[in-house]
Parts: C-alpha cells; structure tokens; sequence
C-alpha cells in the first residue's frame, strides 16, 4: 500500500496496548513515518511521564499547549510533527469555559468535584478527553492525530465509555457529547485503532482479547497490528563457534537467539492464526534506549512494512 | 537462604508494586509459594492475572475467598483473585445496621459506579482484601499484587479517599436534614448542584444523593476500619517489594515507585528485576563487535554475540542505577525465559532464580 495513502485512510490513529510492549515507541514511530510522508502530524499523550516527549526530542515532559517537535520533513518539506498532553481535568476547564461556565469549572477543579462528577457518571473524564480529541480532530488543523491510549484494560473502558455514558447520561451537553465522540469512533474514516504486541505468548493472547472487545464493544475499525521488538533473522547462526576462549558464548548466544527467534515466529504465526489483521513488524532495539534517531530507525522499518501490506 | 527467602519467612505481609508487563502478578505467585515451603500458611492475592497463571493457581472462576492450591510444600498455599465490587458489598453489609439498609445501597446505581468504576477502588479494595485476611488469622503470610498502574500506591492511600468523599463539603450539604437550613446556608451549593445538573443531567444527581443519604450511619465504621488497613499498610512486619524488568521505561516507572513509597515513609524491601537477558562469557560487546572482522567466517556469530552483550550491559546499566536508589534493599534478577509462566513448575523455575537453587 502507498504509505501516503495509508496514513490518510484515517484522521485518528489510536495506538492500544497492554503495559510493557512499547505503546509510545509505536506512537512516536507512526507519527515520524507519517510526517516523513509529508503529513502534518498531532501526537496526543495522555499521561504525562509516558516518556514520549524524550522520544521525539521535545523534553521531559509534554505541555498541554501544543509544541513543535519536527519541521521540514516529506518530499515537499510539508510534514511536521507537533505533540501535546490532554488530561481531563484540562479538557473539562475547555470545555466549561467554551460554555460559558467558567466559574462552575473552577469550583469544581477547587473542590476536586471532578471526582464526585466522574463517580457519579462514570466514563465522564473518558468522555472529556475523547470530546478533546475529537475536537482537535474535526479543526483540520492537522492531516494526522496519533493518539497513544492508555494500556490495554483501560484502553477498551477509555473508548467504551461513550457508549456507557449514553446510557448514564440522556439529555445535555454531556449526551451530544457522548454521541459526537461514538460517531467519530465508528467511522472509519475517522478512526482507527492500532494494537501494539510483543511476539510473546501473553501479550499475544491479550492483544487477540482487546481486538475482540474493541471490534463488538466499541465498534471502532482496527488497524494492522503491530508487532514490536522482534529480534531480526539472521543467517549463519549454525556456522561452527570453533575451539576459542569466547567459543562457549559464541555456541550459548547463537542457541539464545535460536530460540528467541522460534519462539517469535510461532507466536506471530498465532497471532495471524487468531487474528484476521495485517501485521506491521518493529525490530528489536540493541541500543541504549529510545531516542529520536532510534524512532527514525522504526519509522523506517513501519514505512516498508506499510509498502507491502496490500492497498 | 538468601534476603528475599527471609524476607518471605519473617515478614506478614508483602506488597509487589510495579508497571504493567514486568512480571509482577507471577512474582506474586512464587514469593507466596516460597512462604508454603517454608512451612507458612500464606495466600497470594491477585489482580488480573494471566489467564493460564489462573488456571495453574486455580482461580480460572472469579474467586473472593481463598482457594487451596496443593503442592509439595510444608505450609499451605491460598489463592485470591480479588472481586473489586465482592468486597466492597461485603463492607457494605458489615457495616450497615440492617439488611434493608444493605440492599439499598447495594441497588444504587451511584454506589454501582463507586463499586465498580471508582479510580482508586480496586486499590481500596486490594488493601480491604489484605486487611481482611490478615484480620482473619487463617494465615501468616498474604502476598498482594497491585494493580498496574501509575496509581497502584494510591493503594496507601486509597482507604482514605472515601473516608475524604464522605467528609466532602458537598455530602455534608446533601445530608443536611433541614430543607429550611439547607437554603439559608447552601443557597450557592444549590445552584452549583442545577448546575452540574444542567450538564451531566438530572438523574445523575439524583442518584448521587439518595447514595448518601442510605449511607448515612455506616461512615463512622467505614473510617475505623480505614484507619486500622492503613495502619497495617505501615506496619513494620509489612514489605514492599518492587518489581520491574530492565528496560528504561520500567526502571524509571520503578523508580517513581520508590521515590512515591520513601514520600510515605516507607521503603523499598527488595527489588526483583525480571526479563534480564544473559550476558554470555565474560567478555564485552565491543570485543565481540571487534571479532565480526577479525574473524569473518564467523562474523554472524560474533555480531549476535555483541548484539545480546549490549542488551544485557545496558539493562545492567539500568538495574545498578536502579539498585543504588533502593540501597540497602537486596536485589534480585531473574533472565528472560523462553517460556510464559502458567503451571506450578514454572512457578517453581522463577523461585529457583529468586531464592536460589535448593533452597
């Protein structure tokens, strides 16, 4: 498939997974590989610590304000990469404020009435920040929002609180709200989400779980799956490690990764088996860490892997 | 007998905390089997286990009260898969002066929410459960796992939040029993609550307050009760054991951890580092980076050697640092395995690297 009409397919990418598989490595890697085609890309994190600003080179810490990580990318120099945070407790104060309600939005941040609010209908601070997202998806003023979800569980609770909510809740803002954000997530046209796995027997079983709840719980498109951290092929590994002083470790690597691969490739072969999606595969990273030059490495890596998924 | 096999003789109960993904639930399991062969009675409560980890610890049904899991061990084994909204019932009918009084908060859909959704609850409830069969004197040793998240310490914290809910402003405003006294004084707090009505919907209020108002007579129980989980969470015989694989996401996360246990003074026990690649031999990954040319016909060999050394220098690079914020808390690590854990025997595999062999 042409990348450029990959990641156009969908104004939302929502990048799910369970704790440990490398759910913000993925998000930071789509959103590369995306502006490297010229798009204009908006990262949203949910969290702040998820230590995805030090993986696009912007710092510590996401703002709540927009900030831009990468300018200047793609054949016409178009493609950017901005990234900001969104919490509920922000996206209400908006969203009070654009009704007017400024000192209601105060009081209830004050008395730390969100919690009561959010008890009272639960889903409610889910609703907020997926209004945000929304919001932010329907002003145009980004080709690409890449969104990185909370883990796994909560990922299927987060998108399924619209509909919850519209079981809660019938009348006022809150509903329309509710109602505006389920039509954004079962279009897909405008959404999709794409699940993060580890080529590991665990993960794999919950990756296939979460499909299965997003697809008849929340009834949102899911994307390729994407495959992290999976330790390339290599050829020679049999060659003889001889009579040296390093022999020993050279014969016990070569069996270690032997294995590592067998076992990679049957669960990726269980995955396709349990699983009807595309997959996309990540390598697994030697270096020290995720930087910026290593999430250019895997935009890389998920652009050939999108080449060759079919159109 | 190594720190960690001590810590489990002596201790009465153990806290793992850590991020998703790092093995936390399976170290759970084995640092309660540990105590069963060292001759305790101990129970291990967890949280979401994988589905095979229950079937092998035979919670493959929602279980709330300890199932005896049978093993070749001088003590006993229990397992408890924790039921978020189970035990919040059972508090309910503890502490309510009638059954009818119960049922009425039991049928609340606000109370529903509580139970179930609450951020905080499962927490809550972890720390409940814990007290509970500690309280119950059926065992010497309880294992908890917290749940995985950035919040899992709001579990020292969680006993409090309803007791905070209930001396809210607001609840006191709600239970006021004198309409007349109400307007004088709360004229403002009404039209906040048309306020939040006006967006979240009326229904939702509604509910809220008729939650109150059947609660009302049971929080004095409730804030004993939370008093005495937290003293026991700040206990001396009380340890908490951090759990966290090698990558730097995890170690950071671990990190919080310990910095956000030593701001409740408390702190780290131990600390297991699961999923650690071997190091193979002696050497470094830059010698075996030098052989890919010195020594071409093997050059596949020497590069996944020096691929794998620079793996395991690197998680040890992250373990020490990690090590040292703990000091003088022992450290444990554990390699990555081949194989998920999900029977007793691979139960028995991790002990092995825990404990050490034949322990």
């Amino acid at each position: 498939m042409d990348p450029v009409q990959f990641f156009s397919t969908s104004r939302l990418l929502v990048v799910a997974g369970k704790g440990g598989v490398g759910k913000t490595t993925v998000t930071a890697a789509i959103a590369r590989a995306a502006a490297g085609q010229g798009q204009r890309v908006l990262v949203v994190e949910l969290e702040a610590k998820s230590g995805l600003a030090a993986m696009l080179g912007a710092g510590t810490e996401l703002p709540h304000d927009e900030v831009v990580v990468a300018t200047g990318l793609g054949p016409s120099g178009q493609g950017e990469v901005r990234a900001r945070l969104v919490t509920p407790a922000q996206a209400l104060l908006d969203y009070l404020e654009e009704k007017g309600l400024r000192r209601l939005s105060n009081r209830l941040v004050r008395h730390g009435l969100l919690d009561l609010v959010a008890t009272a209908a639960p889903g409610i601070d889910d609703i907020l920040v997926l209004g945000k997202v929304k919001k932010l998806e329907r002003s145009g003023e980004a080709d690409l929002l890449v969104l990185d979800a909370p883990a796994a569980g909560h990922a299927v609770r987060f998108l399924e609180s619209a509909r919850g909510l519209l079981d809660a809740v019938h009348v006022g803002p809150i509903n329309t709200q509710a109602r505006e954000v389920l039509e954004m997530l079962s279009d897909p046209a405008r959404c999709q989400v794409v699940l993060v796995t580890l080529p590991e027997e665990t993960p794999v079983n919950e990756a296939v779980e979460t499909a299965y709840a997003l697809e008849d719980r929340v009834g949102v498109t899911l994307g390729p799956v994407v495959v992290n951290a999976l330790y390339p092929h290599v050829e020679g590994l049999d060659a003889d490690p001889g009579e040296g002083p390093e022999a020993g470790a050279l014969r016990d690597a070569a069996a270690f990764r032997r294995a590592r691969l067998a076992l990679q490739d049957e669960q990726v072969a269980r995955l396709a088996a349990a699983l009807a999606l595309p997959q996309l595969h990540l390598p697994f990273v030697f270096t020290a860490g995720v930087g910026p030059a290593e999430v250019g490495v895997l935009a890389d890596e998920l652009l050939a892997g999108v080449a060759e998924l079919a159109a | 007998m190594n720190d960690l096999a001590a810590l489990v003789g002596e201790r009465s109960i153990v806290v793992t905390c850590g991020s998703g993904g790092v093995g936390k639930t399976t170290t759970a399991a084995v640092l309660a089997q540990e105590g069963a062969r060292q001759g305790r009675r101990s129970c291990v409560v967890t949280i979401d286990p994988a589905r095979r980890l229950a079937d092998a610890l035979g919670l493959a049904g929602l279980t709330n009260s300890p199932s005896r899991i049978d093993g070749p061990w001088a003590g006993e084994l229990w397992a408890v898969m924790l039921d978020t909204k189970g035990t919040f019932d059972d508090l309910v009918h503890r502490y309510s002066a009638d059954g009818e009084q119960a049922e009425r908060i039991l049928a609340n859909r606000f109370y529903r929410n509580i139970s179930g959704a609450l951020s905080g609850t499962q927490e809550y409830m972890a720390a409940e459960k814990l007290y509970e069969l500690h309280e119950s004197g059926r065992f010497d040793l309880v294992v908890v796992d917290t749940p995985p998240t950035r919040n899992a310490l709001d579990f020292l914290d969680a006993p409090s939040r309803l007791t905070r809910f209930l001396d809210h402003r607001l609840y006191r405003v709600l239970m006021t029993p004198t309409r007349a006294y109400l307007r004088a004084v709360n004229v403002a707090a009404q039209a906040f609550l048309r306020t939040v009505s006006k967006v979240v919907g009326g229904d939702v209020i509604a509910d809220a307050i008729a939650f109150f108002q059947a609660f009302d007579g049971m929080e004095t129980g409730f804030r004993e009760r939370a008093v005495r989980v937290i003293d026991l969470l700040r206990a001396p015989s009380t340890a908490y054991v951090l759990v966290a694989s090698p990558k730097r996401d995890t170690v950071e996360e671990a990190s919080f951890f310990a910095a956000k246990l030593a701001e409740s003074g408390l702190s780290v026990s131990a600390l297991v580092v699961n999923r650690m690649h071997p190091g193979f031999g002696a050497g470094d990954a830059a010698q075996a980076r030098a052989g890919v040319a010195g020594d071409p016909a093997r050059a596949a060999l020497w590069r996944n050697l020096a691929d794998l050394r620079q793996v395991h220098e690197r998680e040890a690079e992250q373990v020490a640092g990690l090590a040292e914020e703990v000091a003088p808390a022992p450290v444990v690590t554990v390699p990555l395995l081949h194989d998920d854990v999900h029977d007793l025997v691979g139960l028995e595999a991790v002990g092995a690297h825990l404990f050490g062999p034949g322990t």
